[in-house]
């Protein structure tokens, strides 16, 4: 396939990319303040659309190679990142209409995975390197962000327990406005320069930039901006499951979460060991819910987003295997490819407007049919 | 396997210490603003309601803004 046409088929796809993992991670950051009413859903998102955009622009150090070291790099081509970022889009977009809250740089790194595996067969699979850089820390840190998260917690429900109920909500409800806004500027210094980084390098493999360049000013601003209007558009299905399916959230409890994820995720990158944002926001919600009453958390919940963490990087790798397979045929083989992702991601999205969730009803969550008595008498 | 505990152990200290911080400042904020409201609408005369308040009200101001300091020293070092 043409150098240049193969070029501007990744930039695309990288944007688009950005896009999902923008309103993949809407909830990260606004979930608490839209459940406790601290924010109005479509106030939130806007304000976590314009931090994303502004934490993009404050932080423009990207990684150094595609993939951090999970796979030889030499056999890294064009094709191979469009198939590793159809994998990681397809992934996205399953876990988003499931509502489940799952990692988009691990959605990233198993599509990576998958279409390398491809490319130049399993030896060019760094697994010590996997296991160190993704799958420990994915065990790690939302128990760090949880541990943090229930001490935070019942230390601010103590303090706060003899003060009056109102003065306490609004004060709270204040203070996640703030809270909140630092997550998502959190997010925005460090998922957007995923998609510059991979932007950046597929310039440099194609000649276009010399070797050792950073991002040009149009990759910083249109990763910004699609980072940006993906979390405007809102994930409101994985807003109401951490918003309102792990536990009833109260103002001092968002408040105590939303501030040990940003703490978490800012210090981790700060200081070198980047950790996945949906990980640690995750950990902290359900260490935030632990904090007033262990038994009042929908652990139910938590396995199911246990299991979707477990193998986000096995099916992503599934999906980025298959499209590196077809894409690798050539020109047509890229275009069925394009073609099939445009057509799954447009049925997943018409399959969601069935139960859509909006920012009318991201509050409400759906109980299961009473019996029909009618029948039983 | 090889787990960068130090690495960890830091982020872990770092981030539970400001989040330990900033949460406590707030909760004593709310908690002075509820003492102040208590005591503006209380049993003692007029003069000492105003003072009580008052001070509620300038101690629950000195945890916002030390928090709010914390906050923006945090981002001067992420941004610098």
């Amino acid at each position: 396939m043409d150098v240049s046409l193969i070029v501007v088929v990744v930039v695309i796809t990288a944007l688009v990319f950005d896009f999902t993992n923008g309103f993949h991670d809407t909830a990260n950051a606004m979930a608490t303040s839209i459940a406790t009413g601290a924010l109005r859903p479509k106030v939130a998102v806007a304000i976590a659309g314009c931090l994303n955009l502004v934490g993009a622009f404050l932080s423009v150090q990207v990684a150094k190679t595609i993939s951090g070291g999970l796979v030889d790099e030499k056999l890294i081509t064009p094709v191979v990142i469009f198939a590793g970022l159809v994998g990681a889009i397809m992934w996205n977009l399953t876990t988003w209409y499931i509502g489940l809250p799952s990692s988009s740089s691990h959605a990233l790194f198993g599509g990576l995975i998958g279409a390398t595996w491809v490319a130049g067969g399993v030896g060019a699979i760094h697994f010590n390197t996997v296991l160190d850089k993704v799958v420990l820390p994915a065990l790690l840190s939302p128990v760090v962000a949880a541990l943090i998260a229930v001490s935070v917690t019942y230390l601010s429900l103590r303090i706060t327990r003899r003060a009056e109920p109102g003065v306490v909500s609004r004060g709270f409800k204040l203070s996640q406005r703030v809270s909140g806004s630092m997550v998502a500027l959190a997010h925005g210094t460090n998922d957007a320069q995923k998609t510059m980084g991979v932007i950046t390098l597929t310039l440099i493999t194609a000649g276009t930039l010399p070797a050792g360049s950073g991002p040009p000013f149009w990759v910083v601003v249109a990763a910004g901006l699609a980072i940006g209007l993906g979390t405007y558009v809102g994930g409101w299905r994985i807003i109401r499951t951490l918003g309102r399916r792990v536990s009833d959230i109260s103002p001092v409890q968002g408040f105590s979460a939303d501030t040990t994820s940003a703490a978490v995720i800012l210090s981790s990158t700060h200081l070198g060991l980047p950790l996945s944002t949906t990980q640690v926001c995750t950990g902290s919600i359900f260490g935030a819910g632990a904090g007033r009453r262990f038994a009042a958390v929908h652990w139910g919940v938590a396995g199911r987003i246990a299991l979707a963490w477990s193998v986000t990087l096995p099916s992503a790798a599934v999906m980025g295997a298959a499209a590196s397979w077809l894409a690798a045929t050539g020109t047509v083989g890229v275009i069925v490819v394009a073609v099939t992702g445009i057509a799954i991601a447009a049925g997943i999205y018409g399959a969601s407007r069935r139960n859509a969730v909006t920012p009318d009803n991201v509050n409400d969550v759906p109980t299961a049919p009473t019996p029909d008595l009618h029948l039983a008498a | 396997m090889h787990i960068d505990w130090a690495s960890l152990a830091r982020v872990a200290v770092v981030a539970a210490a400001a989040a330990l911080t900033i949460v406590l400042l707030i909760s004593l904020a709310v908690v002075s603003l509820s003492h102040s409201a208590r005591r503006a609408d209380g049993p003692d005369g007029a003069d000492a309601a105003v003072t009580h308040a008052g001070v509620g009200t300038a101690i629950a101001a000195l945890c916002v803004l030390a928090a709010g300091l914390i906050v923006c020293y945090g981002l001067y070092l992420i941004i610098a």
